[in-house]
């Protein structure tokens, strides 16, 4: 019987494989992908929000545990629990030797990414490789590593962990039999449910103008997401965090691919210009703060608009000011030219920028801090970056949500341990997305997804190696003294 | 892709052809990912751009080392609908651009079949020396007093014949890069040539930087492990060639300025600089063909595989016949592998503008160009705000 059983195979599985085999255990990864899908929606991060009192290697300045919390509890709302948000937090300021002695590599901030070197730790190459990275780690040490293996099923014995099981599955045309895998421990860190349509539906509803929502909704991670161990860890009655509804949900390019869209297929746009409806109205203030503070809000707003559905316009002034986006912009010399390409009611879109651009009062535009250029009389009001929309060409992207992952998981506590009823298990875990809703219970900040995944993932791992009998080695003390 | 400032005239931006269109496909897809930016040049290149014209891509392919980084950590790589592979891109403009700045531009063509062009070349150079040997000697095998070489083909029509080769190809290779330098280096935008850009775009052609992977722990081959042995074994092939090309040089200066003819001692410098050349460009290109053959199909060009190991498999063999008439100088193999070594080194320099040797070269340019623009500002500083 193997010592621990990981179940998933993203950034979360992969710290707890290694924190399990580094002390000693056997350890068994069963990723449910396709080799060539591995990873989850890890391969698609960049960075990782580092905690440090001091510059270090690639991060500026200092982002100490205080700021942090503080920013945390901002985006969140207060709905965050603070004693497992402080315990990633300051796991954030100490993993990166460990994540580099298993391969990552950091790198000084992507251009065009300079406002989050103090803050984020990218990783060279990004997510990707980071995952390939820690995958031949963990071969190297000897963790057994298998591909398209989605665990259908957990066996508990009061609360206890016995076996998953696989069910019965068909890989390249080959049939494989159901199996059921025992382990002394499990760490479960599958991902959320994003990837499934109905459970998103069934979350999002049906809204007043009868619309189901989340059909219209993109998804920019993983399509092996589906939620298939999540729902059934709430069916057996392991405690519930989260609501099902909240999730990390951002703007994203209306045409980009139904999943797996990923970080190029943002708009960067949005407080340079002024976003509208199918309507042509506008709805939320553009400019409310800096893009990368807002850009976590954006998916859900749109979300909230008839058919789920916005677009961002801009004139040729923010040309070369924001990210290139992946698809090209709808072009056109005129407004009323541009709501005609676009679908919208001409007559309404054209007030609405007209309207905009009168109420512009224009001081000194300044796209590095909350400038003076702002509207007056207009609702809702546009509070910086307001220039009057009238160099043609002008561009429009159209906007969709997109959500990177759900929110809705087991709840935990310092140990990673799921709970039935309150009490903990004894031998079975949590890790990654499918506990990050206990620290995020909505918004986001670049990078918190990972420090969690990274900080809970290497708590699993100890805590489930210890509990199949493997000891504290001067390596994890650290990371148990943090924890408890 | 839709053309973002309004300013630029289209009317006098080329046409892409299919494999450009590809690279600038591709590249607009990195440009809003941006996650290879620590891998190597051409990101940070590509982000200069909001769109690529035809010498943007020309460039960028040419900077592109085939190190595979980007490759095996893009979340956009195939099965993902985007099929992003930037290696192979890169790769298969590459080739065309050695086509089409070729100098005379007819001969371009030998790079689409490049293999049989490099077999082609060698089988004249052998048959040439091979029948001068007989013609002259009336017999493959013979010894020569102290292995002197020049008592079968005198010094004088060696030094003429293989200057003339290597005089043309030197001229078709300039004018061939010049044409390249012109074209990515265009009028409108001149670019300023520094000392110091020199000297880092000299360092990093030296030293291969671009295969270090960005973080020193070299490149990927097979899968995504890194390896430093591509580096390594270039190293090897790029140096032994190198003081194979110096013993040549040492020699001529003997023969010329000190009246001291070959055949040189062992423990001479030129016969020196033979050996420790030679052995490099022995294992060096072994060690290509090795990592050539293990490489990830996906990684490049798959129908380029000809041209790369046409051109290892003639290095190797100029090495190897140059040793053995070394070692066998004294004996009654001389005559035959004389003809060997000088048919092999002949289709060598014959070859040298129409096959894998311009790699060097055009990359060369792609990096200097690379290190002076670097020292101007960013045109699109997209995002800093």
């Amino acid at each position: 019987m193997v010592d621990v059983l990981v179940i998933g195979g993203g950034n979360a599985a992969l710290c707890a494989a290694l924190m399990a085999r580094e002390v000693g255990a056997s350890v068994m990864l069963l990723e449910g992908s396709p080799k060539v899908w591995r990873g989850g929606n890890s391969q698609h991060t960049r960075n990782l929000r580092c905690m440090h009192d001091a510059p270090q290697d690639v991060l500026v300045d200092a982002y100490p545990e205080e700021e942090y919390w503080q920013d945390l509890l901002k985006v969140t709302g207060g709905l965050t629990n603070e004693k497992l948000a402080r315990i990633a937090i300051r796991a954030s300021s100490s993993c990166r030797d460990w994540m580099r002695s298993h391969g990552v590599h950091f790198q000084p901030p992507l251009s065009g990414a300079l406002h989050v070197a103090r803050t984020n730790a990218f990783f060279m190459g990004g997510g990707k490789a980071l995952v390939n990275a820690y995958f031949r780690s963990a071969e190297r040490l000897g963790v057994k590593i298998r591909y398209d293996a989605q665990v259908t099923d957990i066996e508990l014995e009061n609360g206890a962990f016995v076996a998953a099981h696989l069910a019965e599955r068909e890989v390249d045309g080959q049939r494989f039999p159901a199996e059921r895998i025992e382990a002394r421990a499990c760490v479960l860190a599958a991902g959320g449910f994003e990837s499934n349509r109905e459970w998103l539906r069934e979350a999002w509803g049906q809204n007043e103008r009868g619309e189901w929502p989340s059909d219209n909704f993109l998804i920019r991670g993983t399509r092996f997401n589906t939620g298939v161990l999540l729902r059934r860890m709430l069916d057996l009655g392991a405690d519930a965090v989260g609501d099902p509804t909240q999730a990390h949900m951002v703007a994203i390019d209306a045409r980009a691919p139904l999943y797996d869209g990923g970080i190029c297929t943002r708009i960067d746009c949005v407080s340079l210009g002024v976003v509208v409806n199918r309507d042509g109205e506008r709805f939320y203030d553009e400019g409310e703060d800096f893009w990368p503070k807002r850009y976590a809000i954006w998916g859900r707003l749109v979300a909230g608009q008839p058919n789920q559905q916005a677009y961002s316009i801009i004139d040729q002034q923010a040309l070369g000011r924001f990210m290139p986006p992946v698809f090209p912009g709808t072009t056109a010399r005129t407004l009323p030219e541009l709501a005609r390409l676009l679908n919208l009611p001409q007559t309404q879109f054209v007030k609405t920028i007209e309207d905009y651009n009168n109420a512009c009062h224009v001081g000194t535009f300044d796209h590095t801090t909350l400038d003076d250029c702002h509207t007056e009389g207009l609702t809702p009001a546009k509070t910086h970056w307001a220039r009057p929309l009238t160099k043609p060409p002008y561009y429009a992207y159209p906007l969709k949500p997109g959500v990177t992952f759900t929110y809705l998981g087991l709840a935990t506590d310092e140990t990673a341990a799921v709970h039935f009823d309150g009490k903990a298990s004894p031998n079975l875990f949590v890790a990654g997305e499918m506990m990050a809703g206990n620290v995020l219970g909505k918004g986001y900040t670049a990078g918190i997804g990972m420090a969690i995944g990274t900080a809970f993932g290497r708590i699993a791992g100890v805590q489930a190696a210890l509990c199949a009998g493997f000891g504290l080695s001067p390596v994890n003390s650290e990371l148990q003294h943090a924890a408890v | 892709m839709q053309l973002f400032n309004p300013q630029v005239s289209r009317q006098l931006i080329p046409v892409l052809n299919l494999q450009e269109t590809e690279v600038e496909r591709q590249m607009t897809i990195c440009n809003a990912c941006r996650y290879c930016e620590g891998f190597c040049a051409v990101f940070p290149a590509m982000t200069r751009h909001l769109e690529f014209g035809q010498a943007d891509i020309h460039y960028l392919a040419n900077l592109c080392h085939n190190c595979g980084a980007c490759l095996s950590a893009c979340q956009y790589a195939a099965p993902h609908e985007f099929a992003v592979n930037v290696p192979k891109a890169m790769a298969k403009v590459r080739l065309e651009t050695y086509t089409n700045y070729a100098w005379p531009q007819p001969l371009g063509k030998l790079y689409q079949r490049n293999g049989l062009t490099l077999g082609l070349a060698s089988g004249a150079g052998l048959a040439l020396f091979l029948s001068l040997t007989l013609m002259i000697m009336g017999n493959l095998f013979v010894a020569m007093p102290g292995g002197n070489f020049y008592g079968i083909f005198p010094h004088n029509t060696l030094a003429l014949m293989f200057s003339a080769v290597f005089g043309f190809a030197v001229l078709a290779l300039g004018i061939g890069v010049r044409r390249f330098w012109r074209e990515i280096s265009p009028a409108e935008a001149p670019l300023p040539l520094k000392t110091s850009a020199v000297l880092e775009a000299g360092a990093n052609v030296a030293q291969l930087k671009y295969l270090d992977g960005g973080h020193g722990e070299g490149c990927n081959n097979a899968d995504d492990e890194f390896t430093l042995w591509r580096r390594r074994f270039h190293h090897l092939t790029f140096y032994g060639f190198m003081l194979c090309f110096a013993a040549t040089g040492v020699a001529t200066l003997y023969h010329f300025l000190l009246d001291w003819s070959a055949p040189y001692p062992i423990f001479s410098l030129p016969v020196l600089l033979g050996i420790f050349g030679g052995v490099g460009l022995l294992v060096g290109p072994a060690g290509l063909l090795w990592m050539n053959l293990r490489r990830n199909p996906q990684q490049g060009d798959e129908n380029q595989k000809p041209m790369d190991r046409g051109f290892i498999a003639l290095l190797f063999l100029v090495s190897a016949s140059g040793l053995g008439l070394l070692a066998w100088r004294e004996t009654s193999a001389l005559g035959l592998l004389l003809a060997i070594h000088l048919g092999l080194v002949m289709a060598f320099f014959l070859t040298m503008p129409y096959s894998k040797f311009a790699h060097g070269i055009f990359r060369s340019a792609a990096l200097l160009k690379y290190t002076i623009e670097k020292r101007q500002p960013n045109p699109i500083s997209a995002g800093s705000d």
